[in-house]
């Protein structure tokens, strides 16, 4: 046990150095995208990983989080702090009635109904008026954090996003080692068991749905604001497929994988730009590869190997 | 005998599209009893079992726990009254510990169950309790393990101590000794005589053996209906009975 506990001190404190030297050493707003992506993956982690419910839908709340936010703060003069509020509470209203609709059914057909219904958010964000169809919104301005942060600043931008990250991590973390994490678990591990134990797993399903649908929509918002743009390729299903990727690719179900598989895949996706559609199905085969050698994520195998290391023979 | 029925069925009937797998069946367990429903393969054993947790719904019949009847109640309700079931396949939750195995039971009477902002320490006063009822299974030493590493019969041992920490009036028990070797079934005849001092046990078991030296009384199922009710003595002289048992071993 103490083993692990260095460990997660270690990972930590390596991530947040990171976290500190990344606008100095790489571009502030790709280490950004980084960290949006990062707190989106996290947020599906939650689900997938200690839930063990596969939404295949997650661009929704990441997407019209986004919208919202940017309308709030370009359209209605919201300061930046209120917009990302508010478009966090659009996702996790969202997240309820989505998840409220989706956890009646498992597996596959849970999969396809938050497929299905994100396809809706998807038509929604093309037709409606104030998301500017094909176009978006555009010139989002970041304007000042809490009257006194000049957000147009990219170094203050980047240590807001940073602080945003953390929070999200945070939530994550305590939610996952909280009493309802270990329901959470149960559940993952054997449904009926945890329902024979007497709890409601519904209720508990729908919980975890809805935080992980509002930190979705915190990613999101926080995205519109580094990027000055709300898009459709936000809500596009493309998006609810690149994030399963960057969990499983980083490791399902550990508590930093979903951020390594993020900087992976967001790192592959600028990196290789240059190769223009050849990014895809050079992800595609990494993500073949990965899943046929270690399919506990990279993470997930660093982890299986200091584990096997330190563990002694049982007795 | 007049004591108090504790769990009842009339007429509990399930149709799987045509096919009855439980037809009419009238039960009455007795509160403090050992009461075994055995059967022979394809009697319908299970699907009573299932749909007195709730886990299927009856085609037509009802059941009444405690006098009310719950036969539309949710399966989880039904848990937290009281009457709670095992697993045929062991029912562990693997990636736990064998101690947050049976914590996991404990932790719902606190009510703190959806607070996801605590810190999992609030746990920990519970640790004593799981402790003591891992001691009852022999799982003490096995507390800080994943329940995947255990052996098969650990883990039957796990499950068992999970359910008893709900601490049931009524103990469903499913084939508790199913695909185990000699000792571990004596362990498990040893705990269910143990758990079933001062509650009401069912159980739905192959193993005639445990059965007769554990139930007071027993139910015969055949093809969905009951074939015979009584003691072991009685019901292991019925001759349908032996002929239940010997035709389907001849075939």
């Amino acid at each position: 046990m103490p083993a692990r506990g260095n460990g997660r001190w270690l990972g930590g404190g390596l991530l947040l150095a990171a976290g500190l030297v990344a606008p100095y050493v790489v571009y502030p707003v790709f280490a950004m995208k980084v960290l949006c992506f990062a707190l989106f993956a996290c947020a599906f982690n939650l689900l997938l990983g200690y839930t063990g419910l596969l939404s295949f839908g997650h661009a929704a709340f990441l997407g019209s989080a986004g919208y919202v936010t940017a309308y709030t703060v370009k359209s209605l003069g919201f300061s930046p702090g209120l917009g990302l509020l508010a478009g966090t509470a659009c996702a996790a209203v969202l997240g309820l009635v989505i998840g409220w609709l989706a956890i009646r059914r498992s597996g596959i057909y849970f999969a396809m109904i938050t497929l299905g219904l994100a396809q809706v958010i998807y038509f929604l964000s093309l037709q409606l008026e104030f998301t500017g169809g094909e176009d978006g919104i555009q010139g989002v301005p970041r304007g000042v954090l809490f009257g006194v942060l000049p957000l147009d600043n990219p170094l203050v931008m980047y240590h807001f996003v940073l602080a945003v990250f953390l929070f999200g991590f945070w939530v994550v973390y305590r939610a996952i080692h909280s009493p309802f994490g270990q329901v959470l678990k149960a559940i993952r591990e054997n449904e009926p068991r945890a329902v024979s134990l007497g709890y409601d797993v519904h209720r508990y399903k729908l919980l975890a749905f809805v935080l992980s649908a509002t930190l979705a929509g915190l990613a999101g918002g926080t995205k519109s604001l580094v990027f000055q743009l709300a898009s459709l390729t936000d809500v596009h299903w493309h998006t609810s497929g690149e994030v399963v990727l960057m969990t499983l690719l980083g490791g399902l179900g550990t508590e930093f994988g979903p951020v390594v598989g993020a900087l992976l895949v967001v790192t592959l996706n600028n990196y290789l730009a240059g190769f223009g559609s050849w990014v895809t199905v050079i992800t595609g085969a990494i993500f073949v590869v990965c899943v046929l050698a270690f399919r506990r994520g990279i993470v997930g195998e660093i982890l299986a190997f200091a584990r096997s290391r330190s563990a002694p023979k049982d007795p | 005998m007049a004591e108090e029925i504790v769990l009842e069925t009339r007429g509990l009937t399930k149709d799987f599209k045509g096919f009855v797998a439980v037809d009419g069946v009238d039960l009455a367990v007795r509160r403090g009893t050992v009461h075994a429903l055995i059967g022979p393969n394809g009697a319908g054993k299970t699907t009573v079992f299932n749909l007195l947790t709730r886990f299927l719904a009856p085609t037509a019949g009802r059941i009444f726990f405690k006098g009310v009847d719950i036969t539309s109640s949710r399966p989880a309700v039904v848990a937290r009254q009281g009457l709670v079931r095992s697993f045929q396949i062991s029912a562990v939750f693997l990636h736990l510990t064998v101690l947050e195995n049976v914590r996991v039971a404990l932790q719902r009477p606190l009510g703190t169950s959806f607070q996801f902002w605590r810190p999992e320490r609030v746990l920990d006063v519970l640790n004593d309790r799981a402790m003591e009822i891992l001691e009852t299974v022999d799982l003490a030493g096995f507390a800080s393990h994943a329940a995947v590493e255990l052996p098969y019969g650990r883990k039957r041992a796990l499950e068992f101590a999970t359910t008893l920490a709900l601490d049931p009036e009524v103990l469903l028990l499913d084939e508790p000794t199913s695909g185990m070797g000699h000792e571990d079934v004596a362990r498990v005849t040893a705990l269910i005589r143990k758990a079933a001092a001062d509650r009401t046990v069912l159980m739905v078991e192959h193993n005639l053996g445990v059965v007769a030296n554990l139930s007071d009384t027993i139910t015969v199922l055949q093809r969905g209906k009951v074939l015979a009710e009584g003691t072991y003595d009685e019901v292991s002289r019925d001759p349908r009975v032996l002929e239940a048992y010997v035709g389907n071993a001849d075939a």
